[in-house]
Parts: structure tokens; sequence; C-alpha cells
């Protein structure tokens, strides 16, 4: 089994990943890479990132014991990784913290980004006011819809959101968007991605952004329980939460990887988002990776309750993982995921994202048969932003009389 | 091998002293049939090359007006099988070249072995890939090259000259140079980063160099044919097609406005 993980000198891992734009963009990719290459090296940006990762974001985030939870289901000790803790409510301002040094040290003036659920678009909004930057956000106007109030805080923190109306008017659209964007002004702008997707360099600076969580939650649980995890389990979109956390784990091949994808309501094509269960290999938005797509090269609509996990391709490096069998994927349906959130949120007071929903629903249905053994579960964000859709689908809560 | 018809014809223009129109025609819209005559008509107005766009569900570097045609292509159920039929059809009854104009998935989803021989027996003469850079395409060019295709890549304002010799060394029949930053569509004025990328393509390579991006009108296409071999107008098309929606007067009106650019293009050798 790997006990590494890291993309060759084209940005691949294994046969994933690379570099599929117009050739426009191949420079500036390149420019990224060299200057990414550098930062990390370099200490002084280290530094800075890491004062505001504490002072400004709130790491490290705690390892919690849900110990209600825990007994409730008579199984697993299960491990909460509070990401839901951060500034913004999500990981993503991890990431965004890293790129927006990186885009200042590059002396871009402009930011653009995409946003699904809204986490990264607010996160992206909430530096690109700390650093003094120009905010453009692309988000699907389904999107839009689902996910009014990040729309509005995207606004109130000086972000102009754009909505895109194209297509499924989800995440893939948006991307689409901001990287038709990035080729017209790609001198001026830095394309701030939120997900551990698309082009070289990307993925792994995403990934590398984010694995300080994995870092953090392998010291936690030493420090508690005197031993490694059985589990790690985290949901999956474009994979950027999984891969920070499980990053720090890949070599230790006794833990358990497991990435939680959208199952919708159906594992029938268009009702989902799962690309192990129903996609093959195809490249969309600058990336090689699992994409769901039809016999004739088109990628696919899916459907997901929750806007963060419903997009068509897994980021490249989990796309490797479970080639290898270092990581397993599996779906978890809207009804299961919401239904986690309702028992998270009565046994333990924490009412999660509804991505991180998908993650819990795992824990839920794998802790019953594992006496004995350690999960730790990513909460990668806070259900805030998702009251509105907890609302629409849990209407019996939401009557005047109802206790 | 004998020489391609891409190559044949950029030889022919350059004996002339004539600039070469390239056209591209989103494949499938209004319909497959459809795009048959629209080629006949733009042949019929003097375009020299035929770039067959193969429609895709995520068009990155398109506009908007490529992008809706791309929309409607697929919602009439146009395929690589479809866009190849095509091109077939057009072969039957001319020798114009023709060049595939794709993204790279849909071509990966059909297969490169399976694409190079079904291209050339319908008729096909290039392939260009949108989204795949040299690096990435590089090792799809042996397998289109030994079935007898040309394979043209994008040369950009932002390559730097290391990568501009790559580019041409990766193509055949001629180099495609964007003639600026951005996605397709129309646009003012053609932008003078284009002279400075043909200058620098010109001292890495003896190919022909188109330059498209931008290009809408007469005196564009003089512009660009004063310094370069080809001229590729394609949302300008698109546009003309989209808003004709379907009427029987969109041969002639595409056929008159290919004539326009034509001259235009002439003008600019004269």
């Amino acid at each position: 089994m790997i006990t590494t993980s890291q993309p060759d000198s084209g940005g691949h891992f294994g046969p994933y990943g690379g570099r599929f734009v117009p050739e426009v963009l191949m420079n500036p990719l390149e420019e990224l890479e060299q200057a990414y290459y550098a930062a990390r090296q370099d200490p002084s940006f280290q530094a800075e990132l890491a004062l505001l990762l504490k002072d400004y974001a709130g790491r490290p985030t705690p390892l919690y014991f849900a110990k209600r939870l825990s007994e409730t289901l008579g199984g697993a000790k299960i491990y909460i990784k509070r990401e839901d803790l951060l500034h913004t409510g999500a990981h993503k301002i991890n990431n965004a913290l890293g790129q927006i040094l990186l885009a200042r040290r590059m002396g871009k003036k402009r930011i653009i980004a995409e946003t699904g659920a809204g986490q990264h678009g607010v996160a992206t909004a909430t530096v690109c006011a700390l650093f003094g930057m120009e905010c453009v956000i692309y988000m699907g106007e389904e999107d839009m819809r689902r996910q009014r109030l990040n729309v509005f805080r995207m606004r109130l923190l000086g972000a102009k959101v754009t909505g895109v109306t194209s297509g499924s008017r989800t995440l893939k659209d948006a991307i689409s968007e901001a990287m038709r964007d990035w080729v017209t002004n790609v001198g001026d702008t830095h394309y701030l991605l939120g997900s551990a997707l698309g082009s070289h360099p990307y993925p792994l600076m995403v990934r590398d952004f984010h694995s300080c969580m994995g870092i953090e939650a392998r010291a936690q649980i030493l420090e508690k329980e005197g031993r490694l995890p059985d589990q790690v389990i985290a949901c999956v979109g474009g994979g950027s939460n999984a891969i920070g956390i499980f990053h720090a784990f890949v070599p230790d091949t006794a833990v358990k990887l497991i990435g939680v994808e959208a199952g919708g309501r159906s594992l029938a094509p268009g009702e989902h988002a799962a690309r192990f269960a129903g996609g093959s290999p195809g490249v969309l938005q600058g990336c090689f990776s699992y994409v769901l797509q039809n016999s004739d090269g088109q990628i696919s609509l899916t459907h997901s309750v929750s806007a963060g996990l419903d997009y068509a391709m897994i980021g490249p490096e989990h796309a490797f993982l479970a080639d290898q069998g270092r990581a397993e994927y599996v779906p978890c349906s809207d009804a299961d995921a919401l239904e986690a959130a309702q028992t998270l949120a009565r046994t333990e007071g924490l009412i999660p994202a509804l991505e991180s929903a998908h993650g819990v629903a795992e824990a839920l249905r794998r802790a019953p048969a594992a006496k004995g053994e350690i999960f730790i579960v990513n909460l990668s964000g806070r259900g805030d932003k998702d009251i509105d859709i907890y609302r629409e689908n849990l209407k019996e809560l939401d009557e005047p009389e109802s206790n | 091998m004998n020489p391609s018809r891409i190559s044949k014809l950029f030889a022919r223009c350059r004996a002339e002293n004539e600039p070469a129109l390239i056209a591209y025609i989103t494949a499938g819209d209004p319909s497959l049939e459809r795009t048959v005559s629209l080629v006949e008509a733009m042949e019929l107005g003097g375009a020299d090359l035929i770039e067959l766009g193969v429609p895709f569900s995520d068009p990155i570097a398109d506009g908007p007006v490529i992008m809706r045609a791309t929309e409607r292509a697929l919602a009439n159920g146009a395929s690589v099988a479809g866009v190849l039929e095509v091109a077939r059809k057009i072969r039957e009854r001319s020798e114009i070249p023709i060049l595939l104009f794709s993204y790279l998935n849909p071509l990966l989803s059909y297969g490169f072995e399976r694409l190079a021989k079904d291209a050339v027996a319908a008729g096909v003469d290039g392939i260009l890939m949108t989204d795949a850079s040299v690096e990435e395409a590089g090792k799809f060019v042996p397998v289109v090259r030994a079935a007898g295709l040309d394979t043209v890549f994008l040369a950009a304002p932002t390559s730097p000259l290391e990568r501009l010799r790559q580019v041409a060394a990766y193509s055949s029949g001629f180099v495609y140079l964007v003639s600026r930053t951005g996605v397709t569509g129309v646009r003012d004025q053609v932008a003078d980063t284009a002279a400075e990328l043909v200058e620098r393509m010109r001292t890495v390579t003896d190919l022909p160099l188109a330059v498209g991006f931008g290009i809408a009108q007469a005196a564009d296409a003089a512009a660009v044919a004063k310094i370069a071999d080809g001229v590729v107008v394609g949302s300008a098309f698109v546009r003309i097609i989209e808003g004709c929606n379907g009427s029987p007067e969109l041969e002639s009106k595409l056929a008159s406005f290919t004539r326009e650019l034509k001259a235009g293009a002439k003008a600019g050798r004269a």
C-alpha cells in the first residue's frame, strides 16, 4: 500500500491531475506553481500564514470527543474535528488565507473565485476584505437561491457576486465562468480556486493549505487516546476538507480513510454526485479525474441536497487514493444526511453543514458494529447557512405548534 | 506521405499571395443536416478551411455566442459520431480542408485510436484540441499523425518563446495563434498583441500561421491578413446562425458575409 501521495512534476497523482487548459493559461499556471513552491520554502510566508490561521481564523480547532453520540450508537468512540468553529464557519478559510498571501506576493490586484455552497465564496470575500483586494465571486443562480444567506454575507463583505445562468446553474457552471474571467484578465487577477481540483498546482496547493486539519487531528488523537484512529471520515465534493484531513494519515496504513460522496435522491444518472458510483476518468475544467459523464463524453448533471457536494468531478488525488486502495469512497443519500444532521444536533448540540452531515451519516452507519474502534469525523462546516434547506426538508419542525 | 489538404491549401495560398479564410462552425447548430449546407454556403462565399466544432457541455474557452450554439447542438443530440457524419457528407461533394475543433473529453470518450481511423474515413484532415496543452496532448499526437491527420495547437500571447517552440513542434498543417487573452467572441478591435505573437512565432517555425479570436468584420480580416497566413472567424458566423433561427435565408446570409470577409482579407494583402 502507498505511504505517500505527491504529484509528479506535471502535477499528476498517478494518471490523474495534470493541466488541461487553453494555452493562454499554461504560462500563468507555471508562474503560479513557481510562486507557490517559492512561498512554500519561505519561512516568512509560512510564519505569516501560521499567525493568521491562529489569531484570525482560530486554529488549531479542537478534536472533540462526542461522548453522548458514541454512547447512543454503542460502538466506536467518535471524535469530531471542529472545523465548524473556524472563522466564517467552515474549513475553507485555511486555503483562502494561504492563497491570498500568495496572490499578494505575486502582485495580483484582483481576486476571483467560484462558490457552490457559498462557504468558499464567503472565505474568499473575507480574506479580500482583510487585504483590501477587489473580489468577484461566481455562483450558479440555483446555488444563489439555495444559499441566500451566504450571498448576502459575501456582499456585506464587499464582494461582487455574479450569478451564472448556464448549464445546471450550480458549482460546475460557476467554475467555468471563473475560468473564462481568468483567461481574460490573467495579468492582474488571481483565481482563488476553492477545492482540491482544477489544474496543477491547485490540487496540490489547496491540499497543502488544508493539511493542517490532519496534522492537528493526528497529534490530538495521539494525545487523547495514545493511539491512532481506526477510521477517518470526511465528506467529498471536490474533496478539499477530505484531502486536508486524510493527508497526514496516508502513511499510517492501518488507518482507514473514508470519503463520503453525495448519493443524492438515488444512484440513477443525474440524481446524485457520487463519482465512484457511475463515473469514469475524463477531463473537466482543467483536470483529469473521475467524472460523471455520458457515453458521448458530455458531463452529466448532478444533484445533491448539499450545494457544496453537487459537482461532477472528484479531485485527482482522491482518484489516485481510490485506485491505490488507500482510501475508500461511499455514497450517502440526501435523506440519510438530513437524518444524521438531526441526530448530531440532538445528541451533541452541533448543527452540521449539509456537506459535513454526509460524513456524519457514514460514521453513524459504521459505529454500531465497530466496538473498540476510534473514529475521527471531519465536521468541515457548521449548519447556519443551511437553515433554510433544513426548514424546507424538515417541515414538521417548522409548524407553529411543533415542539 | 502525401501533403495533407491543409498543407496544400497553405502552399497554394503562399504561392498566390492569398490569405486563407478559416471559418468555424459549431456542428449541430441548428441541426447536423443543416451544418452540411451551411458549410457549403461558407465555401461558396470563399472560405478555404472549415473548423468543425464538436459541442461539449462545459466549454471553458468559449464566450456566450459559442456557448449558446453548443447548448443548442447538444439539445439536438450532437455527438462525436454525428459530427464525423457531417464531415463525411461535406467530403462527398467538396475537397475543402476540415479541421475538427474540440475539447478533449468527447474525443477521449470516443477513444483516440478509433477517432483517428473514423476521422480519416470521414474525410477529416486534422484535429485541434482547445483545452489540451502540448504536455497533456502530446501522447495523442503520434496516433493522430500516424493516421495521416494534422494536429494543430494553439499559441497564445502569454506563451513564452520556449512554449511557442513546443507548440510548433507538436503542430502540423498550421499553428493557430490566439490574438489576445480571453474567450472566443467578437471584439471591437483585433489586439496589437497578435502582431507581436506572429513575430515571435516566426522566429521558431516556418509553419503557416493563422490568427483567430475576436475577428468579426472585413477590416479585422484585412488587418490580420497583413501579418498572418490565415484569418480565423468563429463567433461572428455563429452569431449570424443564431440570429437567423434556422430561417431559409441563412445560407445566403452566411455566403455573403463570408464573401465580405474574404474580400477584406484580400484587401489586406493588396
